[in-house]
């Protein structure tokens, strides 16, 4: 077999490919070369196949057979071998591999032996990729390395030692004895790795960072001996002494000197020193001053040093150099919470900076931006943050949008400042703020509550520019709809009123209805907003005419409002003014409650609801209930709060169900009941006590007692439902006499086949002792053939810790309860 | 702790890739590309850093990079390092490279990458830098080297004349041996009598 082509040649052949597919073959014939060239067990050209190999791995062409052939290699006595050896073993095996704990025998023999490059070598594979396993057995030769006086090797072992305890942080004991003299090296390289190490330590350990505390003079005077020292060739990086052993030094004395106030007094000094000395016209120069900042700040420094830091930080800013300004914007980020005084001064470049071309710096800026609106300065920030906004990416929008709209939240100067500005930024970047912006601009309005005619004026000047920006346009709509006569009433005292007819507003909001740009949410708001204007506008046909024919929409939403509204034009009228009267002013808890109530009932609009349902406080309740019996009580349902402990996230789809679930039930139902007003406060009447329209047929129908044994008392009342003569609504009323609570209380009934029966779920199931309080629960019996009335019910219960089970029959209902 | 190290050409081509965590093969490479769109986007007087990818991290990790002629060096590292301090890595790194290869070019990142591979171990061990002086560095390389040739036994033959050549200190030969100009003399023969 002709000897495989040596790696510069393969490099050569596969850069002459013109194509994609033209390299994909030239590396698949030489796979198959190399791989039966494996097969051949060919020591000497193995190193060149793997070298290969490693080639076309980086190129990202699959190179896992080659594995086990690198072990091969390490395993050889050569040093060719064992470099690609264990260079392939670094870029192809890692932990997950079973073959790598094969290699823990080579490398253990490798750390013992007598060339120094070798022993380096499988140090730095230890170190590169080395699996906890590996580590345990191998610390041990790693701690002996670190005791060794080569510093080649001793820098390496520290290095290593620091990727054990990543892995292994049992084992970080094991190396303290051999740092006592680490620091006390010549060597730059030994000194790096061993800061590093107890950088390592000390940040995984606190015992460890007390211990080394003490290590801080000794720190303190190898970083003089830098500063001061004079040119030395060797480490010089543009004419400073090994800037990054500097870097780290100052690391470590920031992670030793935090929270303690000796260590923070003895780097005073030198802090002081460094800041000051250390030349800034190069990169390397600022790397220092940088650090030497962080540790500052970190550390339990005398505030003339702080000073110093922030201004070295301010300098930076005015840097021409843009990798500078970004690290000082980062840094002042971090310190802004604590300094955040020293970082006001700034703020002016900051913002300048906000104008940056750059794309990280603007986002640097932004967000201290953010952190540095404060009240006495939010006016001007809100001013060029709104400038920001108009002319940045879309990337950016959305966070600046909410951040402004965070800022304005809690430094509003005033209320009308605070709707202008969340009304600029809804017309700028209308499309990318965040969806809750609309329930809590909302919210914001009807509690300014003089602002109402200013507000709407605006927002209805706005629609007339521009209706794609659907936040903006659902406030809007939403707005003219609850103060549209104030609008056409032309009461502004802020700015100059407008001149506005109705049928202007109306042909606006009927735009909404069939532009295209509108979403179904958006013309779900102008919908009702148009409602909603037909009591507070005179002109109610053109109002009719437009709810009737979106009563045939495609979109199911908008064809079931629109039917609802027809259904209040003609049938309760009388009840439109009431139901439709201003909304009171929602408190933010509140309105989160019902709204995510009903939001998982598959309704998109909170805001739709509320309007249909919160309680307009003189309502009657007898239209209330009307309307929900002519709805079948259904989907209107839940946002009566019932006290029923049925968990209101199955609201949603078991609503829907109750459409059809008027069959005889055996059980319970999980639905939540329109519980009859009596029995609980809804919360649609809510603070409504007075009577429920039922109360006056309760009086006609005399309660019953159903059952009464074993200190369990049910109570049968009754209500007729009005409109549907034929539907019984009972309720038990369960009460326990005895001392003990009953708990897990199950009720259930079976009538005749005749009626049909639908049992609502109840409102607890314990029945507490001594009458303290009831069960209560609702049935509804349809009873077309007018029938008597009769039910077998079942009771279980656990009373007194045994479980109770009973039947009884009902037939003593009053005659007019099924007449 | 550095993340990854990574050179590319402009084109996206890998030249050195090296990764201190472990990813699978397919990982490495869109890790690769996505670098490379995020790279090659920025404009030239922009800052160098820039936020990691989604793959390698995200908001975590940082990006940091330099720009020569016609390849990126970009490290991959986490909050832990000084990103005024990494730029000045890359820079010892790219200077390393120029004195072990004299004048460095793509093209020989491109034939030694072994070589490429060797000097970063030299430098950046486990994610974590080990020694930054350029000449220490280098003088490890060429020890490295060094002891490759004394094992190569006859395979390296050509190569060890080749650089045998290099060193041999020649004493200056004449360049020009101009032969146009030399005259022969003809012997005058006495005639005969």
């Amino acid at each position: 077999m002709p000897a495989p082509i040596r790696l510069r040649e393969l490099i050569r052949t596969i850069r002459t490919a013109r194509t994609q597919a033209e390299e994909r073959e030239m590396i698949q014939k030489e796979c198959a070369a190399i791989r039966s060239s494996f097969r051949e067990e060919d020591n000497t050209y193995r190193c060149r196949n793997v070298a290969k190999l490693l080639y076309m791995h980086m190129l990202g062409y699959p190179a896992h057979f080659g594995q086990l052939e690198c072990l091969k290699l390490i395993a050889s006595q050569k040093f060719t071998d064992k470099r690609i050896g264990y260079l392939g073993a670094m870029l192809l095996l890692d932990e997950r591999q079973d073959v790598h704990l094969l290699m823990t025998n080579c490398i253990k023999n490798d750390l013992n032996h007598s060339t120094q490059y070798v022993q380096g070598l499988s140090l730095c594979t230890l170190g590169c990729m080395g699996s906890s396993e590996m580590c345990r057995d191998l610390a041990g030769e790693v701690e002996k390395l670190l005791k060794t006086s080569n510093s080649y090797l001793r820098k390496k072992a520290a290095l290593c030692a620091v990727h054990v305890i990543r892995k292994v942080p049992e084992l970080m004991e094991m190396f303290l004895p051999a740092t006592k003299n680490l620091l006390s090296e010549k060597n730059h390289g030994v000194l790096h790795t061993s800061v590093v190490l107890l950088t390592e330590m000390c940040e995984r350990s606190p015992d460890m960072l007390s211990h080394f505390r003490k290590l801080v003079p000794q720190l303190v005077r190898i970083l003089k001996n830098l500063i001061m020292s004079g040119y030395s060739p060797e480490h010089d990086v543009s004419g400073i002494s090994d800037p990054f052993l500097q870097v780290r030094i100052l690391r470590l004395l920031r992670i030793l000197g935090k929270g303690d106030d000796d260590s923070s007094e003895a780097m005073n000094d030198i802090l002081a020193q460094v800041a000051t000395n250390t030349e800034t016209s190069k990169n390397v120069g600022n790397a220092i001053l940088y650090e030497t900042v962080l540790t500052i700040m970190d550390i339990k420094s005398e505030s003339g040093l702080r000073v110093l830091a922030i201004n070295i930080l301010g300098r930076f800013l005015l840097n021409n150099d843009k990798n500078i300004r970004y690290v000082a914007l980062t840094s002042l980020l971090k310190t802004v919470q604590t300094d955040h005084n020293a970082v006001q001064r700034h703020r002016s470049t900051i913002v300048d900076c906000l104008k940056d071309l750059d794309v990280s710096i603007k986002r640097r800026a932004m967000e201290l931006s953010f952190a540095l609106v404060n009240g006495n300065n939010i006016r001007g920030m809100m001013k060029e943050l709104l400038y920001f906004l108009d002319s940045c990416d879309p990337d950016f929008k959305a966070d600046c949008a909410s951040g402004i709209f965070l800022a304005a939240e809690k430094y509003a100067p005033s209320k009308r400042w605070h709707i202008d500005t969340i009304m600029r930024v809804l017309t700028t970047a209308g499309s990318y703020v965040r969806d809750d912006s609309v329930p809590n601009l909302i919210q914001l309005i009807t509690n300014s509550v003089e602002m109402h005619a200013y507000t709407v004026q605006r927002l209805y000047k706005a629609l007339l520019d521009d209706i794609s920006q659907q936040p903006l346009v659902q406030v809007a709509s939403w707005c003219i709809g609850e103060y549209g006569d104030l609008l056409v009433s032309g009461q502004c005292e802020e700015e100059e009123p407008i001149q506005v007819s109705e049928d202007e507003v109306l042909d606006v909001l009927e735009g909404l209805l069939v532009s295209n740009l509108s979403t179904p949410v958006t013309r779900a708001y102008s919908l009702t907003a148009i409602m909603k204007l037909s009591t507070r506008f005179s002109s109610v046909n053109r109002i009719k005419k437009v709810v009737s024919i979106y009563g045939s929409s495609i979109d199911v939403e908008l064809q079931q409002r629109a039917v609802e509204y027809n259904a209040l034009f003609k049938k309760y009228d009388h009840m439109r003014p009431a139901l439709l009267e201003r909304m009171p002013i929602m408190e933010k808890t509140a309105s989160n409650g019902p709204t995510d109530i009903v939001q998982t009932n598959g309704e998109t609009d909170s805001t739709i609801l509320d309007t249909k349902h919160l309680p307009n406080i003189t309502q009657p309740a007898s239209q209330a209930n009307d309307l929900l019996d002519l709805l079948g009580g259904n989907d209107v349902v839940p946002v009566i709060q019932t006290t029923v402990p049925t968990k209101p996230a199955s609201a949603g789809g078991e609503l829907l169900d109750l459409l059809g679930d008027l069959s005889l039930t055996g059980g319970p139902t999980p639905t939540p009941a329109p519980s009859v007003p009596m029995s609980q406060p809804s919360f649609l009447l809510d603070g409504l006590t007075s009577q429920p329209l039922f109360n006056d047929i309760a009086a006609v129908i005399p309660p019953m007692t159903a059952y009464n044994k074993n200190g369990l008392k049910i109570e049968f009342t009754f209500e007729r439902s009005n409109p549907n003569p034929n539907i019984a609504v009972i309720t038990i009323h369960a009460t326990n006499s005895s001392e003990a609570d009953m708990t897990e209380f199950v009720f259930q009934a079976a009538v005749p086949k005749t009626f049909q029966l639908q049992l609502l779920s109840p409102s607890s199931n314990v029945v507490p002792a001594l009458n303290q309080g009831s069960v209560t629960q609702v049935i509804r019996v349809l009873n077309p053939q007018k029938q008597q009335l009769r039910m077998r019910i079942k009771l279980t219960y656990t009373h007194k810790g045994s479980p109770v089970q009973d039947l009884a029959e009902v037939n003593n209902f009053p005659p007019q309860s099924w007449q | 702790m550095i993340k990854a190290i990574l050179i590319f050409n402009n084109h996206g081509k890998p030249r050195l890739s090296k990764f201190y965590e472990h990813y699978t093969e397919d990982t490495e490479q869109q890790i690769i590309r996505e670098t490379f769109h995020l790279v090659s986007k920025r404009d030239e007087n922009v800052c160098n850093f820039l936020e990691g990818g989604l793959l390698i991290g995200g908001s975590e990790n940082k990006l940091i990079y330099r720009h020569y002629a016609t390849l990126y060096f970009v490290f991959c590292v986490d909050s832990s390092e000084s990103e005024l301090g990494i730029l000045d890595l890359i820079q010892v790194f790219v200077e390393t490279l120029d004195k072990c290869f004299e004048n460095v070019c793509e093209l020989d990142l491109i034939f030694h990458m072994d070589k490429v591979h060797n000097i970063l171990a030299e430098m950046v061990m486990g994610g974590m830098v080990l020694e930054t002086n350029m000449s220490e560095i280098s003088t490890q390389a060429e020890a490295h080297s060094k002891m490759e040739k004394s094992e190569a036994g006859i395979a390296g033959a050509p190569a060890r004349a080749v650089s045998a050549v290099k060193n041999m200190n020649l004493p200056e030969m004449p360049k020009n041996i101009n032969i146009g100009d030399i005259s022969i003399k003809v012997p005058n023969l006495s005639s005969f009598k």
